[in-house]
């Protein structure tokens, strides 16, 4: 639309006609209040707070729907318009009650901070409130009745935002209240988005009602360390005795690639944190063979002699190592690097839930393929091949249904089962059981098995389109499927990919190189280019992660170190394979895994460590450290403390400090304290350098983006807490061994679990539960 | 059946086939029906507008905005389909006019429905009986399935080709009980069978209405006038009222008077002739004490502010308005608070919640009126009662809140001694003889 000029308390205001009045104004930074608006979601001009007085109109106007058109002219603020915005909270808080001082939202309040700035100081009614007792709806969600201001922005949330409808008015006039539609309970996603827009108290959360003020919460933003879609979450963390607890995750300042968004896992899940079952103390397995704790001193000694024996005696190529999917990029680069210049060996690998590098041998050469996940918030079209974003990428669903609600983008589903997305979709395709290989060859034109010719001649009107596709494809089909879109044009920007993985750090953990055959990057271990600079790299691909079981069920594999993963759960491993490993196991919790090791490390959870992580997109985000637990120590830190033990220089593992300055090895400052990183982005900008410790995990950053293919990042907006572009691809991969379907193992996480760590959530688990109850009751009905 | 009454000032244009038996349809032919309609099908949508315009046929909702302005701001051309909609959800207390149209005179409706759809181009059209006249419905549905046994309505209306020629459905439906519903958008949510909200506007019905069709919406007086207009020409209808206010009204007189009933009477016809002559003065002799002139919704006048002529525009000269010409006379045995009480508890029951300043604003007069009429009232409450209602004036999503707003000032402002005399706990000064207005 053409602009248009008008004038608003006297200032000359520019905006595309059309644009709601409220949203002019907001951008030229004059705040006009309201309880019932909130960006794109339905209009509802019900709270009359935005009202603004426009020439020539005789009554007052809500901003909330005026459109700007040439020559109006407004005034936003006057006596006339605080009376009347004082007027409607006075008769707010005419029922409302006054408990500020116990209410969650006291502080963050938008009705609170309206009172304060129209100053509706005195009631003018003599009548008693009338109280409701609180109505718990989830294990998630609370409703307290009197507070409800009726703004209706949950009801929208949920059936606009989530494509739930799980909320309704009932009755009506003053007696008009929130419910959950068809009972007393929530049957939804219990994505807590409803408590989150939530002006006042009304609605609050399972975990966190009752627990603190908000002003006595540090808030730190990281990033979620559930599934593969990377949303930016904002913990609030309180000072306890034996460190700090995380009370609250939302995104409080709804910036990042979710803006609004969380789902249940990011909201709630946070709680595994805090878990009794958290391991704080190293375990050394004694002589009778049991499991006891230990100092870190005498482990970390313990785990290294045995490495170095092993290595000096049967050769690195003995060793395997299994990496994580949710530690960050840098602790995944140091794993690969200790495990390849340190061990001695390529036998290095991770539960892989995508084949990552599949892809990357995909569009090896050409740029600027994939999509990220903000370009599938504005795409024109996509179309999405397999899975269920819905329950394993919620920020992936919410982002489809959003574009597609506000921008009317074309969404196209094929899938063997109906999903729910489906809701949303200009056209679905019903693939038959074994149907996602053929669809290379069907959209090509070259396949006659799928009869539906609509589907793929809609698909293939469209421009420009953004393929979303996930562990369907591996091997060859990612390459057939990325070989037909790249073919496709019209353009070179007209078709890009998304390849979707499991957790926080899947795609990080290919990307740096967790890997047999190719270290960060994708570079092949044939052919390392710039990798030469590792000293003494082995020469040929080590085994991938079956191999070593299988080396050690031969007893041909001397030892395992396991970083914060669970092969015997996830791949089913016969415990017995590993009885005569030397088996070192970093991790949260005494897994499956852990509990047949010889050394156990307590380690750091993505909330208590700081770093990078590569969302499945290709979004590289900051995690930052926002909690401390007493005893455990990030994997960053207990790799280097390994290496150090072992005899190694750290400083050729992790190139901290400026030309030789002696580390105070991270005692006064660095991750543990997290101020290193808190600081750098000052410190870089004044050229100074930030990175006095080897325990600091951004040291190994500056490695990471000159060595790494892809991993050139802006940092500046990185460090800034935004997401910020990588892309696979520039390294032609010729000696990819073959990725056997049978490495990836993906987790099918639904919307309250999460691999292993999810176990360990006392409330994804009561949530599961309540889901289950209410299904089982729906069922019945 | 409701005893009719009659008044020899009476001009009988609407009410001409009022207790002729014509909801069969018939006795509704012998009396010349279904011809306006034929006509109209003859003259086309042009015409029928231009007669609708001379005709000064103001709607009869309340609001008197002119039929013939607003059918023509239907755009000639439309994507979707247009629509006619008949709002017969009639709730403002003190009117019962289009409840005697229903009863006696269902055929009426139905032809000024199909004139409206020729005159815009519409296939369908929905009649809308508020939900507590269920009872009508049957009248109105074997009216309907009448018209289409003659095909009046259908396929090729009034002998037109089936196929190619003209046609005109029509679906009756009721409310579930909401005053609200009677405001224009709020009745098509309803009939979308969704919450009975109004919605936002701009746009307007005329350009996106029912299932976002271009519709007009009429009240159903105001369509039943549509083949009366046509039968006896827009000039010979408009001449039978006053100034920009054409022909007669079904005036509801309501209340303390000897005769109270539904009188058609021409536009501008004078009301304190209407009360003491038309309606045969006030009840048992006593003394006029206040009249609400246009239903519960229009400020309340003082028996000196009553020599003037019932029009739009000569009633709002006084501050109060027309509306649906429900006038209600309260005799001087009345207590006003309690009146006021009376009033506001209507809103407060009806207000549909959405907006604050009328789902709290309603509330709270409602419980600071019952605490002052209970005698436990302060000097400061009587302000207060004030400044909620201006605060609610002007200031909500839809009328209502006006609506709820306008009577309780004047209540406030004309009659403040009589609230007055109600501080300091004293007993209610009329509790003797309790004697309500029935509204």
């Amino acid at each position: 639309m053409a602009d248009v000029t008008f004038i608003v308390d006297g200032k000359k205001l520019t905006a595309p006609a059309g644009t709601l009045l409220i949203d002019a104004c907001r951008k030229a930074g004059i705040e006009i209040p309201a309880f019932c608006y909130y960006p794109g979601l339905s209009l509802q001009a019900a709270c009359r707070m935005c009202v603004v007085r426009q020439e020539k109109v005789p009554k007052l106007q809500t901003a909330c729907t005026t459109t700007v058109a040439e020559g109006q002219v407004f005034i936003t603020e006057s006596p006339e318009i605080a009376q009347a915005r004082k007027s409607t909270i006075e008769l707010l808080l005419g029922n409302h009650p006054l408990d500020c001082p116990v209410c969650d939202a006291g502080g963050e309040c938008e009705l609170q901070d309206m009172t304060f700035k129209y100053g509706a100081g005195e009631s003018l009614y003599a009548e008693a409130k009338e109280h409701r007792e609180e109505q718990q709806w989830s294990p998630a969600v609370y409703f307290d009745r009197p507070r409800c201001i009726l703004c209706y922005r949950c009801i929208r949330m949920c059936g606009e935002g989530m494509d739930v409808w799980a909320l309704g008015v009932q009755n009506r006039g003053v007696s008009s209240v929130i419910a959950p539609n068809g009972g007393d309970q929530l049957d939804c996603e219990q994505c807590g988005m409803c408590i989150d827009v939530c002006p006042v108290g009304a609605l609050t959360s399972g975990s966190y009602r009752y627990k603190t003020r908000p002003w006595e919460m540090n808030h730190v933003s990281t990033v979620c360390t559930f599934c593969a879609d990377g949303c930016k979450v904002t913990l609030g963390v309180r000072q306890v005795n034996d460190g700090s607890e995380i009370v609250r995750a939302d995104n409080r300042d709804k910036s990042g690639i979710n803006g609004d968004f969380l789902c249940a896992k990011g909201r709630f899940g946070f709680d595994f944190v805090e878990s009794p079952e958290r391991l704080t103390k190293p375990l050394v397995r004694n002589s009778q063979g049991k499991l006891e704790p230990a100092t870190w001193e005498h482990a970390l000694r313990f785990a290294a002699s045995k490495l170095k024996e092993i290595r000096d005696s049967k050769g690195g190529a003995s060793i395997g190592v299994i990496g994580s999917n949710r530690t960050t990029n840098e602790e995944n680069y140091l794993l690969q690097k200790f495990a390849r210049t340190v061990l001695q060996t390529n036998s290095i690998d991770h539960v892989r839930s995508t084949d990552y590098a599949a892809l990357a041998r995909a569009l090896a050469g050409h740029n600027c393929k994939t999509a990220s996940l903000r370009d599938i918030a504005t795409a024109p079209a996509i179309l999405l091949i397999g899975g269920n974003p819905t329950e394993e990428h919620p920020l992936l669903a919410w982002n489809l249904r959003t574009n597609v609600r506000l921008n009317r983008a074309r969404l196209y589903i094929a899938n063997t089962k109906p999903i729910k997305l489906e809701r949303q979709a200009k056209a679905a395709l019903r693939l038959p059981a074994d149907g996602y290989q053929a669809i290379p060859a069907y959209l090509g034109g070259s396949d006659d098995t799928i009869k539906d010719t609509a589907f793929r001649e809609a698909v293939l009107a469209e421009e420009s389109l953004v393929v979303v596709f996930g562990q369907e494809y591996r091997g060859q089909a990612v390459e057939s499927l990325v070989a037909w879109g790249l073919k496709r044009g019209p353009n070179s920007g007209s078709v890009r990919f998304a390849f979707l993985g499991d957790h926080a750090n899947s795609r990080g953990a290919a990307d740096m190189g967790l890997l047999p055959d190719l270290l960060p990057g994708y570079v092949p271990v044939t052919a390392p280019g710039a990798f030469q600079e590792y000293p003494g790299l082995p020469a040929t691909p080590g085994k991938t992660l079956p191999e070593m079981f299988e080396a050690a069920g031969k007893g041909e594999l001397g030892a395992l170190l396991v970083v914060g993963a669970n092969p015997v759960a996830s791949l089913g491993v016969d415990p017995a394979a590993l009885k005569n490993t030397f088996v070192i196991v970093q991790d949260l919790f005494l897994t499956e895994t852990a509990a047949l090791a010889d050394v156990v490390f307590p380690a750091a959870s993505l909330y208590e460590k700081s770093g990078t992580v590569t969302n499945t997109y290709g979004d590289v985000q900051l995690a930052k450290k926002a909690a401390d637990r007493a005893g455990v120590k990030p994997d960053f830190e207990i790799l280097v403390r390994l290496a150090g033990a072992m005899g190694v220089d750290v400083k050729t593992l992790v190139p901290f400090g400026k030309d030789g300055v002696t580390a105070d090895l991270g005692q006064s400052r660095g991750a543990q304290a997290g101020e290193a990183d808190r600081h750098a982005v000052w410190l870089a900008a004044n050229n100074l350098e930030p990175r006095l410790s080897p325990f600091d995990p951004l040291a190994v950053l500056d490695e990471i983006e000159r060595l790494v293919p892809g991993y050139t990042l802006d940092r500046i907006n990185l460090f800034g807490g935004n997401d910020v572009r990588t892309e696979p691809g520039f390294v032609p991969i010729t000696a990819l061994k073959e990725a056997a379907s049978a490495l990836v193992a993906p987790a099918h996480d639904g919307l309250f679990t999460s691999g292993t760590l999810g176990r360990y959530s006392p409330a994804l688990k009561e949530l599961e539960q309540h889901q289950a109850r209410e299904l089982a009751e729906s069922a019945a009905d | 059946m409701p005893r009719l009454v009659s008044h020899p000032d009476e001009v009988k244009i609407v009410s001409r086939r009022f207790g002729l038996g014509a909801a069969k349809i018939d006795r509704y032919l012998e009396l010349g029906g279904y011809k306006a309609a034929k006509k109209c099908l003859e003259q086309g949508p042009d015409w029928i507008i231009n007669e609708m315009k001379a005709s000064n046929l103001r709607g009869r909702g309340g609001a008197g905005f002119p039929a013939g302005m607003k059918w023509s701001f239907v755009p000639k051309k439309s994507a979707k389909p247009k629509y006619v909609l008949v709002n017969g959800d009639e709730s403002e207390p003190g009117t019962c006019k289009d409840h005697l149209i229903f009863l006696h005179d269902p055929h009426a409706v139905i032809e000024g429905t199909i004139i409206a759809g020729l005159a815009i181009g519409a296939k369908v059209g929905f009649i809308y009986l508020r939900g507590e006249y269920r009872y009508l419905l049957e009248i109105m549905e074997k009216a309907v399935a009448g018209a289409y046994a003659k095909g009046f309505l259908g396929k090729g209306i009034f002998g037109t080709d089936p196929k190619t020629g003209t046609e005109f459905q029509i679906i009756t439906h009721t409310g579930a009980g909401a005053y609200e519903v009677g405001e224009e958008s709020a009745l098509m949510e309803s009939l979308e069978g969704k919450r009975g909200i109004p919605r936002i506007k701009p746009p307007f019905p005329a350009v996106v209405g029912l299932y976002g069709g271009p519709t007009v919406i009429n009240n159903a007086e105001t369509i039943a006038t549509v083949p009366h207009v046509i039968e006896m020409g827009a000039a010979a209808y408009a001449a039978a009222g006053s100034a920009r206010n054409g022909g007669t009204r079904l005036f509801s007189i309501s209340g303390h008077v000897e005769r109270p009933g539904v009188y058609e009477l021409p536009m501008g016809y004078n009301l304190k002739k209407m009360i003491y002559e038309v309606a045969g003065g006030v009840r048992g002799g006593r003394k006029l004490k206040a009249i609400v002139p246009g239903g519960s919704s229009t400020p309340v006048l003082l028996p000196e502010e009553i020599d003037i002529g019932m029009d739009f525009d000569q009633v709002a000269k006084t501050g109060s308005m027309l509306g649906s010409a429900g006038v209600v006379v309260i005799d001087d045995q009345t207590c006003m608070v309690e009146f006021a009480l009376r009033t506001i508890s209507f809103y407060q029951h009806e207000s549909c919640g959405w907006c604050i300043p009328c789902r709290e604003g309603t509330d709270w007069l409602k419980k600071s009126l019952t605490r002052f009429h209970a005698g436990f009232g302060t000097a400061k409450d009587i302000d207060n009662i004030q400044h909620i209602a201006e605060n609610m004036l002007g200031r909500t999503f839809c009328p209502f809140g006006d609506a709820a707003a306008m009577p309780t000032l004047a209540f406030v402002k004309k009659f403040r001694k009589e609230f007055e005399d109600h501080l300091n706990r004293k007993a209610c000064p009329f509790a003797k003889h309790v004697e309500l207005a029935v509204i």
